[in-house]
């Protein structure tokens, strides 16, 4: 289990990717989030037993990547750190699908199996598109892209407040953490109520600092809406992004390319 | 009245459990003027402070900015003729990168796109702090924070400016900066500080607060050299004004 100090740093690391230069980066935030929306719709509407069909679509997370220069170590660890989650959700699979579909040798492999290396490379696929997805464009970038395409002010204000004010409650956090860990002395301190004390004593401050941050809000003259300050061009480049990735997506839904390209491969041998 | 004057007559406020933290506080600020509030914690400066924003409603007596009381009705206007400096300028830098933050103001007056771009560049380079215009706030040390923090008030062009405890949390350099910086502003300024050499510096008027109320109200140097008034409000000479440890004599 990776420790809040940890998480956080890692957070920062996500968020200075964002500022790199590349022709990736420079894409309009809006394109960018709805060629992962489609990405992620086509990825996740597959049938349960589909595993190979879904492969091409890791040319996007991929060439994306790659194009922004992100280290794929860093990305991959961080996947690595979610995965328990899409284990656990796909673990019983095998175990109430005995149902054999295909022979592998000897082997005969049950549904089960295939539906949780199914679940498995839609939790691979779906993670790293976000994740590219935030490298590249910034979580604000995102949250400024929703907000043009027409997403509820206050639903990106909220997104806007959580992500800049999770440093610092991260910290404040750490900080109580820490003080506890120092007058415990490696033992259990006073144990779990403790941590109930901490929460609470989190809460009221979160609350208190939410009346300064408003306080310093209406003094700068907030009337309810947020404006965010940044021009957003849309240009050819940026509809080529969308729609050239998008038909990707389409036929590699559609069709199912590795069979296809199988087939092509064996025609032309024989 | 001018614009940049604020008259605080005989105003009393107390909190809703009952705890008296203004009881009778009265003084005049005129143009241009800039003031120090010192005492100790708890002497009501904050409370003061929220009361010059608008934030706290006497209960009794009133506050005047420029030529408007301070009512409900008169808030919006207020808030353009008073900037205020948060102690915390995480409090106060709530916006994904600080040419954000510093457009905030400006865009909730409704100027049109080529002034904000010039406000926030001005505004900026007023600080020292143009080359900080795309980082996020959570990512810059704690004087540039507050740096950053005075540039979103100045964006608003306010004709007064108030600042609680702007040197707390910085190191020397960071401080020696900020007091020359705040020294070259010709706004109304209302400094509250327990840094009483920052006041020496910038102040040339001091109001003391105890419990709630104004004790002393002078010119800086005659109330700093006072202590009886000093240790009576928990407080102590600025270092500049005690005797040199090595020497023995008075720096001045």
């Amino acid at each position: 289990m990776p420790s809040l100090e940890e998480g956080l740093y890692d957070l920062g690391r996500l968020d200075r990717l964002a500022y790199g230069g590349t022709a990736v980066h420079r894409l309009d935030p809006r394109a960018k989030v709805i060629t992962t929306l489609v990405f992620l719709v086509c990825v996740v509407s597959f049938g349960k037993y589909e595993v190979v069909a879904m492969l091409p679509f890791v040319l996007y997370p991929v060439v994306m990547a790659a194009e922004a220069a992100l280290p794929l170590g860093f990305l991959l660890r961080k996947l690595v750190a979610v995965a328990p989650f899409a284990v656990l959700v796909g673990i019983f699979n095998p175990l109430l699908d005995r149902e054999a579909v295909f022979q592998l040798g000897t082997f005969a492999v049950s549904g089960g199996w295939v539906s949780f290396v199914s679940i498995l490379t839609r939790f691979f696929l779906t993670t790293i598109a976000a994740l590219v997805l935030i490298a590249t464009t910034s979580f604000s970038g995102v949250c400024v892209g929703l907000e043009r395409m027409g997403v509820p002010d206050v639903l990106v204000t909220q997104l806007l407040f959580l992500y800049r004010y999770i440093f610092v409650l991260g910290e404040e956090t750490m900080r109580m953490a820490r003080a506890r860990a120092l007058r415990s002395f490696g033992g259990k301190g006073m144990g779990l109520s403790v941590y109930g004390q901490i929460l609470g004593h989190l809460l009221l401050r979160t609350y208190a600092r939410a009346t300064r941050i408003y306080r310093a809000m209406l003094s700068r003259g907030f009337d309810g809406r947020v404006r965010v300050l940044r021009a957003l061009d849309f240009t050819l480049r940026d509809a080529v992004h969308v729609f050239g990735w998008c038909a990707a997506f389409v036929v590699f839904r559609l069709y199912n390319v590795p069979v296809l390209l199988g087939r092509l491969v064996t025609g032309l041998i024989s | 009245m001018s614009h940049h004057s604020i008259n605080v007559s005989d105003v009393g406020f107390a909190y809703p459990d009952g705890t008296v933290a203004l009881d009778g506080v009265s003084f005049d600020v005129g143009h241009g003027e800039s003031i120090a509030l010192v005492g100790a914690n708890g002497a009501g400066k904050s409370t003061l402070l929220m009361h010059l924003t608008g934030f706290l409603m006497p209960t009794r007596g009133s506050v005047r900015v420029g030529d408007a009381p301070v009512t409900k009705g008169t808030l919006s206007d207020l808030r353009k003729t008073v900037g205020m400096v948060f102690q915390d300028p995480d409090d106060q830098l709530f916006m994904p990168s600080v040419r954000e933050d510093v457009a905030f103001g400006p865009m909730n007056l409704g100027l049109p796109a080529e002034d904000i771009d010039g406000r926030v560049r001005a505004a900026l380079e007023r600080v020292n702090a143009a080359h900080l215009a795309d980082r996020p706030p959570y990512r810059l040390s704690g004087g540039e924070k507050r740096a950053v923090a005075i540039a979103t008030v100045l964006a608003m062009s306010p004709s007064i400016l108030i600042m609680d405890e702007p040197s707390s949390a910085l190191d020397p350099y960071a401080r020696r900066k900020l007091i020359e910086l705040l020294g070259t502003f010709e706004h109304t300024k209302i400094v509250a500080t327990h840094d009483l050499d920052l006041a020496l510096d910038l102040c040339e008027r001091t109001i003391v607060m105890r419990s709630g109320t104004i004790t002393a109200d002078g010119p800086t140097r005659e109330i700093f050299a006072d202590e009886e008034l000093l240790a009576a409000s928990r407080l102590e000479k600025p270092f500049r004004m005690q005797t040199c440890p090595v020497c023995g004599s008075a720096s001045r």
